[in-house]
């Protein structure tokens, strides 16, 4: 039997959470850029520290414009609820210290966002968080390393640098036999081209600096909680199972039920860590995230002619998009990712690092830099920018050749992303000493 | 607090306080498939307002064990047995939907154990349509998403929760959906069932409030008439722009409303 529709996705990325301002009628979401709130009276007051009424305190804990933001991708992933934080890793960060502290341990899939793999190979280990790293294409190799003080198990959808497409159902399935969550980060896919929790995760993270804003002007991140799991039943998360003594003995699952990992990520890990976000970056998001599905169809358009125009070019010796014949993934993708494998790929030149480093000087359209996901196509050559300290063979073990070059395809007309191309390749020719 | 009622372990949640013979005890009923959760911030509030505050999941919902109950009376016999085992002399009782049921009945048939009754998102009759009767039936998702759709106003089906970052619409989908199979049938089987409401309601004695959402679609204002003047001298709020799900929807003018009573 057929139940009543739920709104849309494109519907909800321009309504969920947002009402016409209350005091000004406004239709946009104002800026609320206020530190902090009045308190009609002291009894009032008294009611919103301790949990009785809806509203706002300060804007480290809770804002007006970031609650829009947090309701919206809540709505869109099909979640219980979320919170804003100041970047993609803050949001990382606060999943991990509100689910466990020091002797824990998290199984990984290898083929991480450098910045996340540097927080979990460098710096927690300094807090007595460890992490084994495992290769995303293999489900039974996140359940060999999961040991009995494991907290978590996360991945990306796609994964960095080769697109890794993770088997969200295979993984999650090991996760919940032993008592874990699954969160992965769906930065590069956002809810247009994923929805994880139907498939199993129980925790999305997002850097919204990407693909939600779309236009590069903002860091930020979000933190997503399906409210699936059964936090209780594990019994492995005292945070949200057993008396907090930093809130007069709350219990989360007691008092909040499903939303409970989401309310003590608020009420305690944005509290003391305050990697909260800028209520004026809520509103730029919102912005973005409005033309979400328009923007993501067009990106994977683009993408799909680009790739299929790098195929026949006779400098170019691969390809790594999972939609591709020859991709490992191309399968497991034309399952869980129907819609398009985003717009981020990397693709190898011959004539190695010379060559790689005259494409990217030689394009004018693509713009040179460290980021993903903007309206704007962008470029860059691992082996001379972000990996530069790896020598070929640290490269090769990463997936990455000397000529291999990353794009995030925008939304500009495809023939002149095509023609920009051309021109790298006749100048990453001649550097290769060809006569192409 | 677990407690032992009829054999069955019974949950109630106090704010983790122990029940005081000197304070005033209000206790609050969920409606259909839902536990003590939707009341989390009013039970905080009117603890922490020199009140005793037991939350309860009724039988075979959240951490309470046993078989859901047939029906409403039984479920009032239930409620008044808790009051027994925690000897509490008597009570304020706030309902949501079933619950507000269940409140009314307590009211009605044990009118001494009963201080006042503030019923949420109430009507009587209470009846359900075949179709959601139906899914629940059949432990179809249809009903989790029938109630869930009409559950709140039409604008809250965009949220817009005072509650920072929780999507209400998710929450409330999660809460039916931790439900136990036939749960929810039982539940909106004894509202439908539930004929003798407005008789019962005309027993009332004690102080009653009704808090009804202006757009609620399941138990409308229009349909609330017969009870409205069956009760002697209910008082009566309309909160504007809530649905069904007032806890959820309105917390903070629900809240200002129950002091009306309490």
């Amino acid at each position: 039997m057929a139940g009543p529709d739920y709104p849309g996705l494109d519907t909800l990325a321009l309504h969920a959470g947002a009402q016409p301002d209350p005091a000004t009628g406004a239709r946009a979401t104002p800026i609320y850029q206020s530190a902090s709130f009045c308190f009609p009276d002291s009894d009032y007051a008294a009611s919103l520290f301790n949990i009785e009424r809806a509203g706002h305190v300060y804007s480290r804990l809770s804002n007006p414009t970031n609650a829009v933001l947090e309701e919206r991708i809540a709505a869109l992933e099909g979640g219980v609820g979320a919170i804003a934080t100041a970047s993609g890793q803050a949001a990382l960060h606060l999943a991990i210290i509100t689910l466990m502290g020091a002797g824990s341990h998290i199984v990984a899939s290898a083929a991480l966002y450098g910045g996340s793999h540097n927080l979990l190979a460098y710096t927690l280990p300094r807090f007595g968080i460890e992490t084994t790293f495992v290769d995303p294409r293999d489900p039974q190799a996140f359940a060999n390393a999961i040991q009995d003080n494991t907290r978590l198990v996360f991945g990306e959808t796609l994964g960095n640098p080769s697109l890794d497409v993770l088997n969200i159902p295979a993984i999650a399935e090991v996760a919940h036999a032993a008592g874990l969550p699954l969160m992965v980060d769906s930065t590069t896919t956002t809810p247009y081209l994923i929805k994880p929790f139907e498939l199993g995760a129980d925790i999305i993270q997002h850097s919204a600096t990407k693909f939600l804003s779309g236009h590069g002007i903002v860091i930020g991140g979000l933190l997503v909680d399906s409210g699936q799991f059964d936090w209780e039943a594990s019994g492995k998360f005292p945070t949200l199972s057993e008396p907090y003594e930093g809130f007069h003995n709350l219990i989360f699952t007691e008092e909040f039920g499903p939303a409970a990992m989401i309310q003590r990520a608020r009420k305690e890990g944005l509290r003391d860590f305050g990697a909260c976000m800028a209520p004026t970056s809520a509103f730029h998001i919102l912005q973005g995230i409005e033309t979400l599905s328009v923007r993501m169809s067009r990106h994977v358009e683009n993408t799909r002619t680009i790739t299929s125009f790098l195929l026949e070019q006779e400098q170019v010796t691969r390809v790594g998009y999972p939609e591709l014949e020859g991709h490992p993934d191309q399968a497991l993708a034309t399952e869980l990712l129907p819609n398009g494998c985003g717009a981020v790929f990397s693709f190898d030149l011959a004539g190695g690092r010379e060559a790689g480093i005259a494409f990217v000087d030689a394009l004018s359209v693509f713009s040179h830099l460290a980021n993903i996901g903007d309206a704007k196509s962008l470029v860059i050559h691992p082996a001379s920018t972000t990996h530069h300290r790896m020598d070929a063979e640290a490269l090769a073990a990463g997936g990455i050749g000397e000529g291999t070059i990353r794009l995030s395809i925008g939304l500009e007309d495809p023939k002149d992303l095509i023609a920009d191309l051309k021109q790298g390749l006749r100048a990453a020719g001649k550097a290769a000493g060809g006569s192409r | 607090m677990r407690i032992e009622v009829n054999g069955e372990t019974a949950y109630c949640y106090t704010n983790s306080r122990e029940i005081e013979a000197d304070k005033p005890t209000v206790v609050f009923i969920h409606g259909s498939g839902m536990d003590h959760t939707v009341w989390t911030l009013a039970s905080r509030h009117f603890a922490r307002h020199g009140n005793n505050v037991v939350s309860l999941d009724l039988p075979g919902h959240g951490r309470s064990t046993g078989s859901p109950l047939a029906t409403v009376e039984e479920m009032a016999s239930w409620v008044i047995a808790v009051l027994d085992v925690l000897d509490i002399s008597h009570a304020a009782l706030v309902g949501h939907s079933l619950g507000s049921l269940i409140a009314l009945e307590c009211a009605a048939s044990h009118s001494e154990r009963v201080r006042a009754i503030a019923l949420v998102g109430t009507t009587s009759p209470m009846p359900v349509s075949d179709a959601i009767l139906n899914a629940a039936e059949a432990d179809d998702h249809a009903a989790f998403d029938m109630l869930t759709q009409w559950g709140f106003s039409k604008r809250h089906q965009f949220g817009g929760n005072r509650n920072s970052g929780i999507w209400m619409i998710g929450n409330t989908l999660r809460l039916y959906e931790r439900s136990g199979p036939g749960v929810l049938f039982h539940d909106m089987r004894a509202c439908n069932e539930y004929a003798s409401g407005t008789d019962q309601a005309s027993k009332v004695t004690c102080p009653a409030l009704l808090i009804l959402g202006a757009e609620d679609r399941l138990t409308p204002v229009r349909s609330t008439r017969a009870l409205q003047e069956a009760i002697p001298s209910p008082v009566v709020e309309v909160l504007p722009g809530a649905g069904h799900t007032i806890m959820v929807e309105a917390p903070n003018a629900m809240l200002d409303a129950l002091h009306k009573v309490l």
